[in-house]
C-alpha cells in the first residue's frame, strides 16, 4: 500500500508538486498521468525515497519514507525514468548486484535472477554487456531489477517507453499478471496503456491533482461519450435533420460530409434516434457506432483547464 | 556489513570492467618513475631509501587521484544509475563508504604496484624498511583524503570535468596552505590561529612527517579525519536531494 499525504516539492523557487494527496491499495494498478512536467517523476523519486518531500508524509506498506527509509525502501522495486543501468556491467552482473545489495543470496538469488529473466524474456542477453543492448532490451533489464526481489510495492517510470507494439504488449500483460497481489504505480503518456492496464487513473497538472478515477468515469467526462458516429457511404444530404434529433447538442462531419459525428446531451442516449433516421432515409450506411469515449479529449480537457 | 562489501566490489569491477583501470595503473607507475628517477635523481642521491619517490607522491597523486575521484559520483549522476543505489534498502553512508572503499583499494593496487622500487633499494644497500612502509601506508592515507574531496566534489556535480577541475583546486589547496608562500600571504595580519590552522591542515607538513620515520599516530589520524569529513560531507550533498 502506498500512501502519500499532501505532500509538497520545490525546486529552487519552482514548486513542482504542490501538496498533493492519494493512496493505492494492493490489488491496484494505478496509472500515473500528465503533460511533460506536470510532477509524475518527481511525486516517485519521493515515494521511492530517492528525493526528500519538502512538507507532507508518504508511507510505503506501514513505514514512513523520511523516517523509516530503509525497511520501506526494500518494500519497492523501481524502474526510474529512463531505466538507467551500469553500462559496462553484463546483464546477470548487474542483477546479481542489485539483487546481492538487497540482501539476496545463494539459489534464492539464482532462482529469482533465473525467474524474471524468462519473465521479461532477457535469457538471450544475460552475458551481453548493457551498452550493447537496444533501447527496449534496456527497458527490460530495468523491469528485470525492480521486480527480482518480489517486492509488494512495484513504482514504474514510464515501463513501455521505447519498446514496439509487442513487446508493450507483453509488458502490459506482466503487469496486469502481477497486479492481484501488489501495489502498483505506473506512470505513462501514453492513454491507452491506462485502459489497457490500470485501475484507477490519477492525473495531475503544475503538481496538483485534477483527477483520481477509474478508467470507466473518466471516459464518461468525455465530450465523446455516448457520441455517435456516422459514416456514410456518400455525402450526407440532410445533416440538419441528424442536428435537430432530440438530444443532440452539436454535430461535426469531415470535409467530404461522409463521416459525422453527433454529440449528445449529457446522459442522453441518440443512438437509436440516429438509427432510425438513417433507416427512414434509407442512407447509405457503412458504420455506425456509439463512442465509449476518447481519454486524450478528457486529458486534454483536465490538464489545460488547471493551466487557465 | 553485506550491504557495504557488495558496493566495493561492484564498485572495484567498475574499474577493471573498462580500460580505466589499466590507463590509470599504467600512466601512475610510469609517472612514478620518470619522477623518482629524473628530478628525483634516485641513482645520484647514493642513498638507499626512497625519499626520490615519496617526494613526488603527493603530486602525482594530487593529478591523478582527483582523475578516479571525477567519476565516483558525477557519472552515477549524468547516467541515472544514482537513483538505483540511493533507492536500495541501505544507509546512504554505506553507499558512500563503499564506493570511496572501492576507489580508495585500487589506488593502494597501484600504489602497491611501485614494489619494484622498494625491492631495487633493498637490493642496492640496507634501507629503513620500516620508515619505508611507514610512508608507504601514509601515502596511501593521502590519496584516500584527495579520493574523500573528490567524492563530495563529484557529487556536486553531474559533469566529470567540472568534478576533476574543483577536486584539483582544492586539493591543492589542502597541500600548499603549510608553505611559506601561503604562510607569507597572512604574516603580519592574519590572525595566529588561521596561520597555524592553515600549517596544521597541509597534506604535505603531516605526508612529510610520517616519510620523516617519526610514527606519531596524530598523523594517521589526521587523514581519517579529512577523509571522514569529506565522507559524511558526501552523504550530506547527496541527501540534500
Amino acid at each position: 500500500m502506498i500512501e502519500v499525504e499532501n505532500v509538497s516539492r520545490s525546486f529552487g523557487r519552482h514548486r513542482v508538486v504542490d501538496s498533493l494527496s492519494f493512496r493505492v491499495n494492493s490489488g491496484e494498478v494505478l496509472g500515473f498521468l500528465g503533460p511533460n512536467g506536470a510532477g509524475k517523476t518527481t511525486t516517485m523519486r519521493m515515494i521511492t525515497g530517492y528525493l526528500a518531500t519538502h512538507g507532507g508524509t508518504i508511507r510505503v506498506c506501514g513505514h514512513d519514507v523520511a523516517s523509516d527509509g530503509r525497511a520501506a525502501r526494500a518494500c519497492i522495486g523501481y524502474l526510474p525514468e529512463g531505466a538507467p543501468a551500469w553500462a559496462d556491467m553484463t546483464v546477470n552482473a548487474f542483477l546479481r548486484f542489485l539483487g546481492e545489495a538487497r540482501g539476496l543470496a545463494g539459489s534464492t538469488l539464482e532462482q529469482r535472477m533465473a525467474h524474471v529473466s524468462r519473465l521479461v524474456e532477457l535469457e538471450d542477453v544475460a552475458q551481453q554487456r548493457i551498452e550493447t543492448l537496444s533501447k527496449g532490451f534496456r527497458r527490460r533489464v530495468g523491469l528485470a531489477q525492480a521486480l527480482l526481489h518480489d517486492p509488494p510495492v512495484l513504482v514504474l517510470d514510464e515501463p513501455t517507453d521505447g519498446l514496439d507494439p509487442n513487446q508493450k504488449h507483453q509488458v502490459r500483460a506482466l503487469i496486469r499478471g502481477l497486479a492481484s497481489d501488489r501495489t502498483i504505480i505506473v506512470s505513462t503518456h501514453i492513454l491507452e496503456e491506462v485502459e489497457a492496464v490500470c485501475s484507477r487513473a490519477l492525473i495531475i497538472a503544475n503538481g496538483r491533482k485534477v483527477a483520481d478515477a477509474t478508467p470507466m468515469e473518466l471516459l464518461r467526462r468525455s465530450d465523446f461519450h455516448q457520441a455517435v458516429q456516422l459514416r456514410l457511404k456518400e455525402p450526407c444530404p440532410d445533416p440538419a435533420a441528424l442536428e435537430s434529433l432530440p438530444g443532440v447538442t452539436r454535430l461535426a462531419r469531415d470535409a467530404e460530409g461522409r463521416v459525422l459525428t453527433l454529440f449528445p446531451q449529457p446522459g442522453a442516449a441518440i443512438h437509436e434516434s440516429v438509427a432510425n433516421l438513417v433507416r427512414e432515409r434509407n442512407w447509405p450506411v457503412e458504420a455506425l457506432y456509439v463512442e465509449p469515449g476518447r481519454l486524450d479529449d478528457v486529458f486534454r480537457k483536465l490538464t489545460r483547464g488547471d493551466a487557465a | 556489513m553485506t550491504g557495504l562489501s557488495v558496493i566495493v566490489r561492484r564498485e572495484l569491477y567498475s574499474y577493471f570492467a573498462t580500460p580505466v583501470a589499466y590507463v590509470f595503473v599504467a600512466i601512475f607507475l610510469m609517472l612514478a618513475g620518470i619522477f623518482t628517477f629524473y628530478p628525483g635523481q634516485f641513482f645520484e642521491r647514493g642513498q638507499a631509501d626512497l625519499v626520490s619517490f615519496f617526494n613526488y607522491l603527493p603530486w602525482l597523486f594530487l593529478v591523478l587521484v582527483p582523475a578516479v575521484a571525477m567519476r565516483l559520483w558525477a557519472e552515477e549522476r549524468r547516467s541515472g544509475t544514482v537513483e538505483l543505489l540511493m533507492t536500495l534498502p541501505l544507509n546512504p553512508s554505506v553507499v558512500v563508504l563503499g564506493k570511496f572503499l572501492g576507489a580508495w583499494l585500487f589506488i593502494g593496487l597501484a600504489l602497491a604496484l611501485t614494489f619494484p622500487l622498494w625491492i631495487t633499494v633493498n637490493f642496492l644497500g640496507q634501507p629503513d624498511n620500516g620508515v619505508i612502509l611507514a610512508t608507504y601506508l601514509g601515502g596511501w592515507l593521502m590519496a584516500g583524503g584527495f579520493l574523500a574531496i573528490g567524492s563530495c566534489l563529484s557529487a556536486l556535480t553531474r559533469n566529470q570535468v567540472v568534478a576533476f577541475i574543483l577536486t584539483l583546486v582544492v586539493g591543492f589547496l589542502f597541500v600548499v596552505s603549510g608553505f611559506p608562500m601561503v604562510q607569507d600571504a597572512f604574516v603580519g595580519w592574519g590572525p595566529v590561529w588561521l596561520l597555524d590552522g592553515l600549517s596544521a591542515i597541509s597534506f604535505l607538513a603531516h605526508f612529510d612527517a610520517i616519510g620523516r620515520g617519526v610514527i606519531d599516530w596524530r598523523n594517521l589520524l589526521y587523514f581519517l579525519l579529512v577523509i571522514a569529513v569529506w565522507l559524511l560531507a558526501t552523504v550530506q550533498v547527496l541527501k540534500r536531494d
